[in-house]
Order: structure tokens, then C-alpha cells, then sequence
């Protein structure tokens, strides 16, 4: 991300509410070749060719550009940002495939809403998988429309050229050349990806597939790469806003006298908002632990223990993900029926870098550095806060210091548009850990029950399934069974008040690791009560060929030998699929016998994720779900009494260290032909159950309710 | 109180007239606007904020002016030397040690203070030495991998803390 390098652009046509046209566009940018292109579906105020009021002014009718400058580089403007991920690496490799360049020549421009097009956000596994063919079909275009450029040039029909690195040679006389820079000078071409240009094939890419170091690097090993909370302005203060100690919590009186006296500490009250502003965050911390404010907490006394049943009581109606066969025949025909309930409580997202934002309102203006996986949706959030047009809101996005799903809702960044107009200058917003867990929207707290039966020949006759609110991802089996149903209860949020003391939201795959653990749990108890090995249970019951492979892949590569659990081994196998990508896992645990404690040895995952971009990335990618993946498996769980989290930082809060780590090994399926799918989050749905079902194998304690602790395999040891 | 206070930073002399009880990490990233040096948790829980001290990993969201009194600290921006990235650094990049990178400079800095003092460590000592340093994204693999690369490129020998 080159943010910095194009704050010097002169917008002094200023922003108009409305779309600029493309020509008004263009103007801003010089010379060079602009290709435009729309990536999924437009949002509906685009489709419908009228700008919406206080939209963001760009042209609506694309949402991705890339640009051959004069200078020769190419650049790409997105709306998505990069938030450790990597997509600044495989987006750019992709590009420079298509169009032949050195990779080192294309920057990636994104999340400005000033320069880069409307986007919804990066989430979801969603920027290769459907930004991808977009961006290497503008690549393609581009490329095509510099050879027609290059053969004009050159007076020579443009089958006798070829290219490399920017440069269209003669064939026959490599000397007989012409660049990318010297065909752009002076020309202004816009066109829109028609999408006709073919692709290059797998056997000629020389940049996708191959590892990647990632791009960001050098920034990051030096400590010159800014995040939201390294942006300091002339005049910028430190904000500290008062919390409250309970989501509860309704403030009955309030004593600023103390924090007053501090000297240059400016109090803001505005409504809700009670805030110190100061030139150093350290002393602002200081006056705002002097305000003396009283509470009246009700509480409905929920807690981690009486979440689930609390659940249960104020679920909806079930919503049918999937059916077939008839249910009622499927229990007739089977043997031995199994029904369970699982468990799952509230998870933190916790990023390493709490929630931030630098805003300085100007007059009518504002430009904010936010921590933000959404920049469009701050955009729209800060210029409802201040009651300015949107155009007049600019978005900047530093490095995103990890996000998860947890930084999406942009809470800071309309704390610090409000205090930075209140106090006419900068401001920054830079949330405490505590705050941190404080205002994270949390993954929810989900029950999954699901009713199964297997027939006498250990074949499955029926699948019942009903999750509660951890939503419909991943809700879906994909194994032969003749009569099964899926529903869901309520979604992983937005659901009714009431429902969750707090607020709730995506987590890294949301509802797929709730669904997946309970899905993969049940498998197992249903092939142990079989007394058949759950990787043949499995296979058995599957004919999609991409999940058989993945499976059948990972037995070979673990050196997984057939038995029937529990078999003493410590071993644990679980399959899933997420965001088109199907991944299967295994583990291999110890655990001990006196205090239940488990240790992870081994996991090793295998992954069909279609065409592979960046092998290297794709790898990092894994290796970080399944270590991220221990956490939820082996120790998060939030504790809390109604609105009042008890879990506020890392001493309670356990996330996964260096000592928890197994060996890990990582297998990608070579599918070059298929489209390329999800990566950033598929392999980490597994770790709950693979886990489970390895403490099962090893000692015979089949644990329901993540995290598997070592008190609860020790209560189901007996 | 306030009082002089000097330090060697990145190896200049710094003089700050200042409340001896500040925290180093605000000091650093504030007044001496030196960002790399990252908050996470405040309580010496993450190791976000690490910086040296006399070749010592410390937590700077722990450590008041007071305490570094005369003494010298490095940060993340002072490790490469004449602009040549420190054998970590190098290793961190190549190893593909880091995602978001928050993390990455309090980690190199953890690693800088083990191989000061075990030029050749174990896997255990590797593990024990960055514990308390958390990392979200799952980097650890790599990040054990790439001490192990620059234990290696500086010779298992002792060098200056």
C-alpha cells in the first residue's frame, strides 16, 4: 500500500455528491491507460445509474481500475485493504501475470476512498476468489491494448511481437523494442474490461503459482510501517473516552473536577460522549482514570454457563438451509439413533492492534485513518456522525494490525470524527486492551443439536441438524445421506436485543467453526458406536470427488492407519469446507491422564482451494488458521456476568502461544484449471473438532462444548 | 517529577526534560515519534511494546523514564546498521515471519536479547525467550524458523548486546 505516496495529488476540482463522470475521473490522474472493471454485483445505488446522495463521488458504474502510468508502473486502485493476509502480494502477482510486467512494478493503491472505487470490505475470503478474475481479465485488456499501441509503434503485426517485463519486443530482433513508459507518454486510453481477452493459461503463467515473499515485508522487520495509530498530525490530541463498567451499565452521576485540573487537558461532554483530549496519550489516560462516575448496573445475570439454555428460550423458528429424502423413513430404518447438543461460548477476536482511528475535521471535510476492514462503511459512518456528504469524508487505510472479522464496525473511527470537529483539531482514538474486549463484537455463543441414526450395515439413515445463532455458514453437510434436514436458528448477528448481553459479529470463517465441530464431532460418535475408523466412516459417506481426494490425501500424507476410536493413539481427523475451499485435517494429541491437560503434537491439513496464486501466501495462510484454530479448540471462552466481560486482557484471556505449537505440516491439491477459492480462513474450521475427536481417540473423553479445557476432558474420564 | 533524563536511542544521546514516571512506550512514540514500537496491552502481558535496555528485552508500556536513567535503548527503527537490515530483520523477511506485522518489531527484539545470550539456541530456549510475545495471526511456526536462520547467519557467536 502506497497511501502516502498519493496524498500530494491535487484534488482542487473538489467532490461533487454525485458520480463524477469518468471523463471529470480521469482528469485527475494524467496521462496513461486506465482499464475499468466490476468486480461481483455493484451495489443497487450503482446499478441503478443514479447517485445515490451523499454517496462517495467516483464513478459508480466499476469498482476496481488499474492504470499504466507514463512512468511505466502499473497500479491498481481497491477498495480492499490488506490486514496481514496478504492479497497486497497476490493481487499485485496476478496483475503483472497478465500483463507481463515485473511484479516490483505494480503497486497496489487501497482502501482511499478518495482514489480507489466503492468496495463492501474485505471479509469473507472473497478478494482473490472474486476479485481475481476481474483484475487478470483488466490485466489481459490492458495488455492487449498496448500490443495494438506497441505494433503501431513498431510497424510490425503484432504476432511477430512478444513481451517481457514491460517491454514489446520484435521476435525476430529483440532490439527492435518499445516499453510500456514510452507508449503511455502523452496518451489518455480508458476502456472497460470487456472481458474478451483471453486469459493466460496455467502452463504459461510465470508469476501466479510461484511463491511470493510478501511485498510488505521490508515495512514491517523496520518499523516503518504506519498503522492507524502511528499517524500523528500537527496539533493532533490523544483522546481517553469514559467507559462504562458493564454493557448494562446506565450512569447516574458523573465528577469531572478532578480530570479538569490537569494541566492542558481539554474535557469534552457531548451526550454520551464524556472524553480528555491531550498532546500526549499517556496523560490523557491519567485524567480520565480522575472522573468520578456512578453506575446503576442491572444485570440479567447470564453468564458463560447460562448463555446456552438462555439461547435455547429466545431462539426463532428454525430457517431451512437444506433438505431431502424424508426424515420420518430415515428413522424408521435406523438401528441406533445418536442426538447431542453442542456448545460453543463467545470468542474475541483480539488483533494484536486494538481498535484506532486519526480523524482531523477541516471545516466541512474530514480525513481519517481508521483501523478498518471497512473503509466505504467508515466513510458513510463519519459523514452521518459530522452531517456532511459523504464525497467530503476521506478514507486513508494504514496497515490493519490483524482484523479477523473484528474490525468491521468502525465504532473508533465516529468516536474520533466527533471529538476531532468538537475540539477543532486532529484527534486520535486509540482504544486500551480493555477496550478492546470491552466493544469487540464478539463470535457468538451457539448451540448446534443435531439428531442422527445409523442403519445395522453402519450406514447413516438420517441427519437432524439445528444450529442457534451461530448462523448457516458451513451448516451443510456434504455427505451421502438419503434423508436429511439443516436449519437454522436465528444468524450470528443482528439478532433481536436480548438476545446476546453484547455485541456479536464475524469471527475468522463465522458460524463455520460451530458448525464444523459439531458436524465432525457427530460423525465420529456415530463411527465409534460403529466401531468403524472415522476416516473410513467418512469415506463412505462421501462421493463429492474434491472432498474424497482431501481426505484420502491427508490419511496418506499422516500415515493415518485404520481403527476404530478410541484407539489409544491420540489421533483425530475432521473435514470441512469454507468459502469453496474443502479442507481436511488431522491431529495428533497427548493427553494426560491425571489433569486431563492436552497436548497438541501434530496437525497436519490438507487443502483444494482451486488455482493457488501464491503458493507461499496460501501456506502462511493455513499454517495461521491452525494455530489461530488452538485458541478456540483448546482455551478462548469469554467469561462474563450479563454486560460485564470479566476477560479484559491476555493475563485471562488466553490466546495461543509459542509452547502450544504442534508440528505443522500443510498440503495444497495442484488444481491450476479451477477457479481460485477462499484462503484466509477455511483451514481453521476444522480445529475445534479435529481436536475433540483426537482427545476422543486417546482417551475416550468425548467433550460437546468447545473449548475442549482439561477440566472437561477430565469430568468425561471419570 | 520532572527531571532531566538522558539515554543513548538507537545510539544518539537523548536529553528530554519530562515526568521521570512517564511510561517509556509513550515517550518513544510520542515525543520522540519513534511508531515501530507498538501498544497491545499495557501491562507487559504481549510484548507488542519490547525494546532493549542494555541489550535486555524490556516491556516499554512497563518501563518509566526513570528506569532507563543513563542507560541505552534500541528500537526496532535502530537495528539495522548504515542501512543493512540486521541479520533477524533478514531472516523475519525471508522466512515470511509476519502477517500484519504488529507484533513483528517487539518479536525481533525478544529474539535480539536470546541470541545475545544463547547464540545457538535450543528449540526450547526459542520457545521460552518469546512466550510472552503474542502473535494473532499464527506466525509462530515461521518465526522460530527464521531465529533459527539468523542464529545461524551470525555464527553462533556471541555479539554485542
Amino acid at each position: 500500500m502506497k497511501n502516502d505516496d498519493h496524498l500530494d495529488f491535487d484534488f482542487t476540482e473538489g467532490f461533487i455528491d454525485s458520480p463524477l463522470s469518468r471523463r471529470k475521473f480521469l482528469k485527475i490522474f494524467g496521462g496513461g491507460i486506465f482499464i475499468f472493471m466490476t468486480v461481483g454485483e455493484m451495489p443497487a445505488w450503482a446499478q441503478e445509474g443514479s447517485g445515490r446522495p451523499s454517496r462517495p463521488a467516483l464513478p459508480t458504474d466499476f469498482n476496481a481500475f488499474l492504470r499504466i502510468g507514463e512512468d511505466g508502473r502499473v497500479a491498481c486502485y481497491t477498495g480492499k485493504i490488506e490486514m496481514g493476509q496478504g492479497v497486497v502480494t497476490s493481487l499485485a502477482q496476478m496483475l503483472a501475470e497478465e500483463l507481463d510486467v515485473a511484479l516490483e512494478s505494480v503497486d497496489m493503491v487501497m482502501g482511499d476512498t478518495d482514489l480507489c472505487p466503492w468496495d463492501m470490505g474485505t471479509f469473507g475470503s472473497m478478494s482473490t476468489r472474486f476479485f481475481g478474475p476481474p483484475l487478470r481479465a483488466a490485466g489481459a485488456e490492458a495488455r492487449q491494448v498496448l500490443l495494438e499501441l506497441g505494433a503501431e509503434h513498431l510497424k510490425l503485426p503484432a504476432d511477430r511481437l512478444a513481451i517481457e517485463n514491460g517491454v514489446i519486443y520484435e521476435r525476430a530482433n529483440r532490439n527492435n523494442s518499445v516499453s510500456y513508459a514510452q507508449l503511455t507518454q502523452g496518451k489518455k486510453i480508458a476502456r472497460h474490461a470487456s472481458g474478451k481477452v483471453p486469459l493466460k493459461s496455467p502452463d504459461q503463467f510465470k508469476i501466479i503459482g510461484k511463491p511470493v515473499f510478501r511485498r510488505d515485508a521490508y515495512a514491517k522487520v523496520t518499523g516503518q510501517a504506519k498503522y492507524a495509530a502511528d499517524i500523528q498530525l500537527p496539533g493532533m490530541l490523544y483522546a481517553r473516552i469514559l467507559r462504562p463498567p458493564s454493557h448494562d451499565a446506565k450512569r447516574i452521576s458523573l465528577d469531572l473536577a478532578a480530570a479538569k485540573q490537569i494541566a492542558g487537558v481539554q474535557v469534552i461532554e457531548d451526550g454520551d460522549l464524556i472524553a480528555v483530549l491531550h498532546p500526549y496519550p499517556d496523560v490523557a489516560e491519567k485524567a480520565i482514570s480522575l472522573i468520578k462516575a456512578l453506575y446503576d448496573t442491572p444485570t440479567s445475570g447470564l453468564n458463560e454457563e447460562t448463555i446456552f439454555a438462555h439461547l435455547l428460550k429466545v431462539a426463532p423458528e428454525g430457517e431451512s438451509v437444506g433438505e431431502n429424502g424424508n426424515l420420518d423413513q430415515g428413522v424408521q430404518q435406523a438401528a441406533t439413533t445418536f442426538e447431542q447438543t453442542y456448545l460453543d461460548g463467545y470468542k474475541a477476536h483480539a488483533p494484536m492492534e486494538p481498535h484506532s482511528a486519526v480523524v482531523s475535521v477541516e471545516g466541512d471535510k474530514a480525513t481519517v485513518w481508521p483501523s478498518s476492514q471497512t473503509p466505504f462503511r467508515a466513510q458513510t459512518e463519519v459523514a452521518k456522525a459530522l452531517g456532511i456528504p459523504a464525497g467530503n469524508v476521506r478514507i486513508i487505510s494504514p496497515f490493519l494490525g490483524g482484523g479477523f472479522g473484528g474490525k468491521s464496525a468502525n465504532r473508533q473511527v465516529v468516536e474520533a470524527a466527533r471529538l476531532s470537529k468538537l475540539a477543532g483539531k486532529p484527534v486520535q482514538v486509540a482504544w486500551s486492551r480493555q477496550e478492546e474486549f470491552f466493544y469487540d463484537t464478539f463470535r457468538p455463543a451457539a448451540v448446534v443439536k443435531i439428531d442422527s441414526g445409523i442403519d445395522p450395515n453402519g450406514r447413516i439413515a438420517f441427519w437432524d441438524y439445528h444450529v442457534y445463532f451461530a448462523g448457516e455458514r458451513g451448516s451443510l453437510h456434504f455427505y451421502d445421506i438419503p434423508n436429511s434436514r439443516t436449519a437454522a436458528h436465528g444468524s450470528g448477528w443482528g439478532s433481536e436485543p436480548g438476545t446476546h448481553p453484547f455485541a456479536t459479529g464475524a469471527w475468522r470463517a463465522p458460524a463455520n467453526n460451530t458448525n464444523t465441530f459439531a458436524r465432525e464431532s457427530q460423525m465420529d460418535i456415530m463411527a465409534a458406536k460403529a466401531g468403524i475408523d472415522p476416516v473410513a466412516f467418512r469415506l463412505n459417506h462421501l462421493s463429492d470427488e474434491k472432498m474424497r481426494r482431501v481426505l484420502q490425501t491427508a490419511a496418506e500424507k499422516f500415515g493415518w492407519k485404520p481403527a476404530a476410536a478410541p484407539s489409544k493413539r491420540g489421533y483425530g481427523v475432521a473435514c470441512g469446507m469454507d468459502a469453496g475451499t474443502y479442507v481436511a485435517t488431522m491431529a495428533e494429541v497427548a493427553v494426560d491422564p491425571d489433569s486431563g491437560k492436552i497436548t497438541v503434537k501434530r496437525v497436519l491439513c490438507v487443502q483444494d482451494m482451486g488455482l493457488v496464486i501464491n503458493p507461499q501466501g496460501a501456506t502462511i495462510q493455513m499454517e495461521g488458521c491452525i494455530t489461530m484454530g488452538l485458541g478456540y479448540a483448546l482455551a478462548e471462552d469469554l467469561r462474563f456476568t450479563g454486560g460485564t466481560i470479566h476477560d479484559l486482557n491476555f493475563d485471562s484471556y488466553e490466546i495461543p502461544r509459542f509452547s502450544w505449537l504442534p508440528r505443522i505440516e500443510t498440503v495444497i491439491i495442484d488444481a491450476p484449471n479451477e477457479a481460485p477459492q477462499g484462503g484466509g480462513e477455511p483451514a481453521i474450521v476444522t480445529m475445534g473438532a479435529v481436536i475433540a475427536n483426537a482427545v476422543f481417540d486417546a482417551v475416550g473423553a468425548r467433550v460437546l462444548q468447545l473449548p475442549v479445557t482439561a477440566q472437561r476432558v477430565k469430568e468425561k474420564m471419570g | 517529577m520532572e527531571e532531566l533524563i538522558q539515554f543513548t536511542l538507537n545510539g544518539k544521546p537523548v536529553q528530554l526534560r519530562q515526568d521521570s514516571d512517564r511510561m517509556l512506550l509513550w515517550v518513544l512514540r510520542t515525543d520522540l515519534k519513534l511508531t515501530g514500537t507498538k501498544y497491545g496491552c499495557g501491562e507487559s502481558l504481549c510484548g507488542a511494546c519490547t525494546v532493549l535496555v542494555d541489550g535486555e528485552a524490556v516491556q516499554s508500556c512497563q518501563t518509566t523514564l526513570k528506569e532507563v536513567q543513563n542507560k541505552s535503548i534500541v528500537t526496532i527503527e535502530g537495528l539495522a546498521q548504515n542501512g543493512e537490515l540486521h541479520p533477524l530483520q533478514k531472516a523475519f523477511m525471508n522466512n515470511d515471519a509476519l502477517q500484519c506485522g504488529y507484533c513483528t518489531p517487539g518479536m525481533i527484539l525478544t529474539a535480539h536479547a536470546l541470541l545475545a545470550e544463547h547464540p545457538n539456541p535450543t528449540e526450547q530456549q526459542i520457545i521460552d525467550a518469546m512466550e510472552d510475545n503474542l502473535c494473532r495471526c499464527g506466525a509462530h511456526k515461521r518465526i522460530i524458523e527464521a531465529i533459527r536462520m539468523a542464529a545461524k547467519e551470525m555464527g553462533g557467536q556471541k555479539h554485542e548486546k
